[in-house]
């Protein structure tokens, strides 16, 4: 897909809609794919989004389960934030590569 | 390079895909890699936004099962793909012996809970946390002589095939059995 102008930031952009490089993002960025995806971003949204970057910053497989046992939501509270597609959609919203775990 | 500056209308740009929308799964069996089988699929499917039914069936009930379901077991004996730590051929005599079983179990399990695999109870919570359903064969629970107040919390009802297929509707659906 290339590079792409979100909200106002020129970004790399996979075929899928991932960010390839998780620098280019920023909260903004984040709101705008957000909207893509039919969600309206809240402060929980913004922590589990955090949290998801951290932990893949820091070279960690990223599942459901470590969200859920994170403190920030449940496991409920996470497919309540991010409608079909928990990790998924969270993933690209947070401007991380598409979750390569199957639980 | 040169940048190739797009609207962001382009984004949202699609190959149109028509995905699967719902998954029914049929466990009929209750060795560990049967049963995990069947969450993975079913957890693997709410994860993607598709809706999941999960129906156990026969010795697939222990699976849903309180007293048993944390304690699954998996088959040392007459499976050609076993294998020593190691990658050595796994004897079959050796799977009679007592305790071996239980080992190779717990083996099993420690493996899974490194790749973040929760235990059978706690997958479950997982996936009706994501909208999945759980449900008993009613033929096999009269067999097994299995009420509701047995099973876990997690089953939804003890439901006959017919009735789990009525929940087939749609038209992308597809019915797993494993």
């Amino acid at each position: 897909m290339g590079q792409t102008v979100i909200a106002g930031v020129s970004v790399d952009l996979n075929d899928e809609g991932y960010l390839n490089d998780p620098s280019e993002w920023n909260e903004d960025v984040a709101g705008e794919i957000a909207k893509e995806e039919g969600i309206e971003l809240t402060d929980k949204h913004f922590e589990v989004l955090h949290y998801l970057r951290d932990k893949h910053i820091a070279g960690e497989q990223l599942t459901i389960r470590k969200v859920g046992k994170s403190g920030i939501t449940d496991i409920k509270g996470l497919y309540q934030l991010f409608p079909g597609g928990p990790l998924k959609k969270s993933s690209r919203i947070a401007g991380i590569p598409k979750p390569a775990s199957c639980v | 390079m040169e940048t190739n500056v797009q609207t962001k209308e382009t984004t949202a740009k699609k190959v149109e895909k028509k995905p699967l929308e719902k998954v029914l799964i049929i466990c009929a069996k209750g060795a560990i890699e049967d049963v995990y089988a069947a969450l993975v699929m079913a957890n693997g499917a709410v994860m993607e936004g598709i809706e999941a039914k999960l129906f156990f069936t026969f010795f697939g009930l222990d699976a849903i099962t309180t007293k048993q379901m944390n304690k699954l077991h998996t088959g040392t004996i007459g499976n050609p793909a076993m294998r020593m730590p190691g990658g050595l051929p796994f004897p079959t005599i050796l799977g009679m012996l007592p305790g071996v079983e239980a080992g190779v179990s717990s083996m099993m399990k420690s493996q899974m809970e490194k790749l973040d695999i929760p235990p059978v109870d706690e997958f479950m919570d997982m996936i009706t946390a994501g909208g999945g359903e759980i449900y008993a064969c009613k033929l096999a629970t009269d067999m097994f002589k299995i009420e509701m107040k047995d099973l876990s919390e997690h089953v939804k009802d003890i439901i006959t095939i017919g009735q789990f297929y009525e929940m087939a509707d749609g038209e992308r659906t597809q019915i797993i059995f494993t």
